[in-house]
This record gives C-alpha cells, structure tokens and sequence, in this order.
C-alpha cells in the first residue's frame, strides 16, 4: 500500500501542476461521454421512433420487394398468408401495399409512392385513423415534409395517377383528409397514405399487400413468398449513420486525447528529469528501482483518477443540462440528415459509456506514464544524487 | 570477517572510465570498521572519499577487490537486494539534504519506516522520538522549503537513524552549514553513536568535523595515506 500512499501524497504535493494537468485531461473525459451519448442518445431516439412510426417489431416483405430498388414495386405485391391476415384482423399485424404512382399538386407532376393502410390498426403510431370513410372522394394523409414539398394542405383534393395490377393507368382525386408530423422520412417525403381497402379496389389487389408489419415482441414466422426482416436491416441505415457519425466525432476526442496524454508524457518526463536527485534519494534510502517506477507510474495512473473528479466537477452539471434540454439542432438541420432526427438530440448515458471510458483514459494513462520511467532502470543513484543525469 | 566488524574493505578499487584516461578513484583501499565508530574519511576533493562512500552504501561497486557491509558482499549484490540492506541497515546524510520536497517534515522522517513496512502506531512513535533527538519535534508539519540549512540537515539526520541503522554515512553533512549549525549536528550525531550505538562514517574536509571524529581515514589519491585513532 505505500506505493499508491506516495503516490497520491506526491501528486497532492505538487500542487497546481497536478491539478492543472487532471484539468486537461478532465477534457477528454467529459468530451468522449457527452460525445458518446450523444451518438447513443441518437442511435436510441431515432431507433425507437421508426420502430414506432415504421418498422414496429420487424416486417415481412413479399416476394422480390426491395424498398432501394423501385423496379420491384410492381411485381412485389402478393397475397397476404391466411394465418397474417388473421393476425392483422386481431390487431396484431399490419398489411400495407406500396404502388407506385405519380401525383399532380397544383398541375405538376411529381413522382409518389401510394401506400395503403388499415385505419384500424395499432401497431404503428401514426394517425392513420384519419383514413376512415371520405365520402364521394378517397381520403389521404400525407406527412409534413410531403405537404411542404408538393405545396398540398389539409382539405386539398390531388389527382393522383397509378398503374393497376393489370399495368393498366388508372387516376382518381384524393383529398388530403391531414396533414402529420414525424421524424421519419421514409413514412412522410414524397408519400402519401390512403386506406388499404381503397388502394386495393384502385389497384385490383385484392387481399395483396407489400410489407406486413408485426408487433414488437412478435416471433418470427415462415411464410412461403415472404421474407422476415429484422432491425438488422429495418435500421441499418440508423446504425450505419450512427456509427459513421461517431467514427467523425471520435477524431475529435482521440486529437483531444492525444493533447492530453502528450501533455501528460511531457510532464512525466519533465518530472523524472527535475527529480532525478528525489530519484537518487529514494533509491538511497532502500526503494527498490522496480517500486520507483511502479511510484512514478502510479502517479500517473491516479491523475486520470484526479481528472474523472475534476471531470465529474464541471461535467456533472453540463451532461445533466443536456440531458434535460438536450442538443437542439437549427431548424431544417434534422432533416438534412435524411433520418428521423428530431430536433433536439438527447444524449443518453450509460454506466458501462462512462466505466469504459474511465477504464480507457486510465489504461491509456498508465501506459503513457510507463514510458519515462524506464529512463529510471538506467540511472545511476550516485550521479542521480548529485542532480546528475547518467 | 569480526563479528563485530561491520564494513570490511580489501584490496578495494574503483575505476571510472573517462574518455582515453580512466580515472583511478580508489587504490586498494584495505580497511575495517568495526560496530560503534564514529569514524571519517578525510582528505582533499577527488581523494575518493564519497566513492568509498558511496560503495559501502552500496549505491556503487568497486571495479576490483571486495567490500563487505553486515557480510554482504557489495560487489555482487543485485539491486533488490542492495535496496534490502540500504532499506533495513544503512541511513544516508548528505551533504545537500536531499530532502522530498513535497513531503512535510514528519513525513520525511517516515518515508524509510514506510519501506520497512512498519506498523502505523509504532512508525509515529519513531518518528516523534527521531524529531525529539534532533530537536525538530515542533516543526512536523513544516515543509522542507520552510527550514533553514541547519534544520534540513537535522531533518535529514532524523530521516536517516529513525529506523535505528547500523550504519550512517554522512558525506560532508556540514559543508552547507555555518559554524553554530556545524556544532549542533555533530553533537547530535555523537549523542546518536553514544546511546543508540549506530556507527557513524564520515566524508570530509570539515576540520570542525574532523575535530570530533574518533577515527580519522586520510585519503590521498585515492590510497590510505593514515588510519588514527584517537585514544580514549
């Protein structure tokens, strides 16, 4: 136990230098947790609003249905399995069919897809319930980003052009019935939703759908012509978005690093040089070289210790901050992003975020104290004593 | 080697390389101490006195011949083991204190019971009683930066016999001290050698030292040039 009780007892004694030092290295620290969170924060909001809004607890896909290839649209519809049609009738599964289609807002000609879904589902939270009856005319809802884009308002009525199942172009007029807000852009940009009992009889699909979408919690099943998907692939984008976002932002806090650890190298280095005679002195009085070194290890190893307090000082308060307002974003800056940001981003924080980050500070402090002191093996006590360097 | 001999030297001789001219610090130094001196190396500088020192200490090896400390051998001693018998056996004075700067004054008196592993309660008994002999009980909590030279050295000497040593080596412990404080520290020292038996080896040029040494070894390049005791 001496050694960590010299240690530390040095440290202290070195006053502003040591404290000073666990201030920089203090910046790594809060700059990878809130860095870190924040990307996880992300990866958690945007994870759980396309679950709820679009993936729910995973899909099954017809046939060749490929949302990146909309060549596939046409040929990709097929009749829903008797055992998920059943399910969707109990609310626990959701049939939605994808045509694509072109829309005419104000005379322009805009490319859409047409998704048809039940208004009496529950498995996504959407307002779909708004689909329910019309009248004369087909209602439709369509979200924010599509209302801006194609210039429609609630209580508008679009023409809206298709090919049927038999690659016949049919069109119709469909009343914008509202307007909805998400994140997630691949429910709202250049979509617009109609019932799946109106887009079926347009289509001449009957009982066919694209995707089913089942619960969370769902086990997947085998459907002969359908293919289960999972969050693997529902949100790899998010994932990938997430990790090359975070592998940008890690330079950030492996530069900030860097800084600290060579101001921390330095300072080691400095410290062995101007205590050579110290070092001389404790091997005189009967330290083994072997417990200097682990001495002037360890002293480096309890600054990353020093810089998680000071840290945890000003950091504490400023991770609580963001936590409760999180990082806002400027308007239009989620967008552009392409995914389901929201607005503000909040970070979320996790102990095994902050244990591993405290692990690797410490693990790389340790090692960056290491270096200097082997200098000590080759140093002569006798010259050491005298402020000499052999 | 005497039972009662604690350093015993022969044929002891210390080479430094320097360039195309070694340099002969030592000569066949042949000498023998027995428990309980109070004895000095005395000489002129570059007379090979903190070299011979310095090897009884262990921190050096002689380039041929032996020295024996307590029956080890220095010259094949390995580090631990030299850190062992400088740990349990040998207390240091020097000549700049050599002080840890950042510790206090009790805690340089501590730091050698801290090597040995020594129970807390009997390490702050030892520590009081070290201060008390050099008169520094009332500065503890002073930190070396606060103390004048003669206090330094006093810290430095209480540091050195607070494990109660067979040996202390002192190299020239008054040559940054005035004349008062020269007189206070040998004093102390002798106090030491008399009632706790530690032997004392001096390094110096220091006629005040030289004075109170009961054995005076002169050193001229490196050989023994005179070995006297003085009677008692």
């Amino acid at each position: 136990m001496i050694i960590p009780k010299l240690a530390f007892r040095n440290l202290i004694g070195n006053g502003a230098k040591t404290w000073l030092n666990a201030l920089v290295l203090s910046f790594s620290f809060v700059a990878i947790i809130w860095g870190q969170s924040l990307f996880e924060g992300m990866d958690k909001e945007m994870s759980k609003v396309t679950i709820d809004q679009e993936a729910g607890g995973g899909q099954y896909w017809a046939g060749t249905y490929d949302p990146y290839d909309p060549a596939t649209l046409d040929d990709a519809p097929a009749k829903i399995p008797n055992e998920l049609r059943a399910e969707a009738a109990a609310g626990r599964a959701v049939p939605i069919l994808i045509v694509s289609g072109t829309i005419y807002p104000k005379g322009r000609m805009t490319p859409a897809l047409i998704k048809g879904i039940d208004p009496g589902q529950s498995v996504l939270k959407l307002p779909f319930d708004r689909l329910r009856g019309g009248g004369g005319s087909i209602p439709g809802l369509i979200g924010a980003r599509m209302a801006k884009s194609a210039g429609l308002a609630k209580g508008d009525a679009v023409t809206v052009r298709w090919r049927d199942a038999s690659g016949t172009f049919d069109a119709a007029d469909i009343e914008i019935v509202d307007i909805f807000q998400s994140q997630v852009q691949t429910v709202d940009s250049g979509q617009i939703w109609v019932s799946l009992e109106n887009l079926q009889k347009m289509t001449g699909r009957t009982d066919e759908a694209t995707i089913v979408t089942v619960p969370v919690g769902t086990a997947p099943k085998t459907y002969a012509g359908w293919n289960f998907q999972d969050y693997d692939v529902l949100l790899k984008d998010i994932k990938s978005f997430v990790q090359a976002k975070s592998l940008g932002f890690s330079i950030f806090y492996v530069t900030l690093m860097a800084l600290a650890l060579l101001a921390i190298f330095n300072t080691q280095l400095l410290s062995i040089w101007h205590r050579r005679r110290e070092i001389g002195t404790l091997i005189a009085l009967g330290m083994p070289r072997g417990r200097v070194i682990r001495l002037f290890t360890l002293e480096g190893a309890i600054l990353s210790l020093l810089a998680a307090a000071v840290g945890a000082i000003y950091g504490l308060p400023l991770l609580i901050y963001m936590a409760k307002h999180g990082w806002v974003l400027q308007a239009g800056q989620a967008d552009d992003y392409g995914l389901a940001l929201s607005r503000a981003i909040y970070p979320a924080y996790s102990a095994g975020l902050v244990g591993v980050t405290l692990l690797l500070v410490l693990a790389v402090t340790t090692v960056v104290s290491f270096l200097p002191t082997r200098k000590i093996v080759t140093l002569k006590p006798t010259d050491a004593l005298k402020g000499k360097w052999s | 080697m005497n039972t009662h001999d604690l350093i015993r030297t022969a044929n002891l001789t210390k080479i430094y390389p320097s360039g195309e001219q070694p340099i002969t610090a030592l000569r066949d130094v042949n000498l023998v101490f027995g428990a309980g001196e109070f004895a000095g190396l005395v000489g002129p500088s570059g007379s090979g006195k903190t070299t011979l020192l310095n090897i009884v200490g262990s921190l050096d090896v002689p380039t041929s011949g032996t020295v024996e400390v307590l029956g080890e051998k220095v010259e094949t001693l390995s580090h631990k083991k030299a850190a062992g018998l400088r740990n349990h056996h040998i207390g240091f004075i020097f000549q700049t204190f050599n002080l840890l700067p950042v510790y206090t004054v009790y805690e340089n008196v501590e730091f050698p019971l801290l090597l040995l592993g020594m129970a807390a309660a009997a390490r702050r008994k030892a520590v009081r009683d070290a201060l008390a002999w050099v008169g520094l009980a009332d500065r503890a909590h002073s930190r070396p930066a606060q103390l004048s030279g003669g206090q330094s050295q006093r810290v430095a000497i209480a540091r050195a016999v607070v494990k109660k040593p067979d040996l202390v080596l002192a190299d020239e412990p008054t040559a940054n001290l005035d004349a008062d404080n020269s007189h206070h520290i040998l004093h102390t020292m002798e106090e030491i050698n008399r009632n706790l038996g530690t032997t004392f080896l001096f390094s110096t040029h220091d006629a005040k030292v030289i004075e109170h040494l009961r054995r005076k070894i002169t050193l001229v390049d490196g050989r023994v040039a005179a070995d006297e005791t003085k009677p008692a």
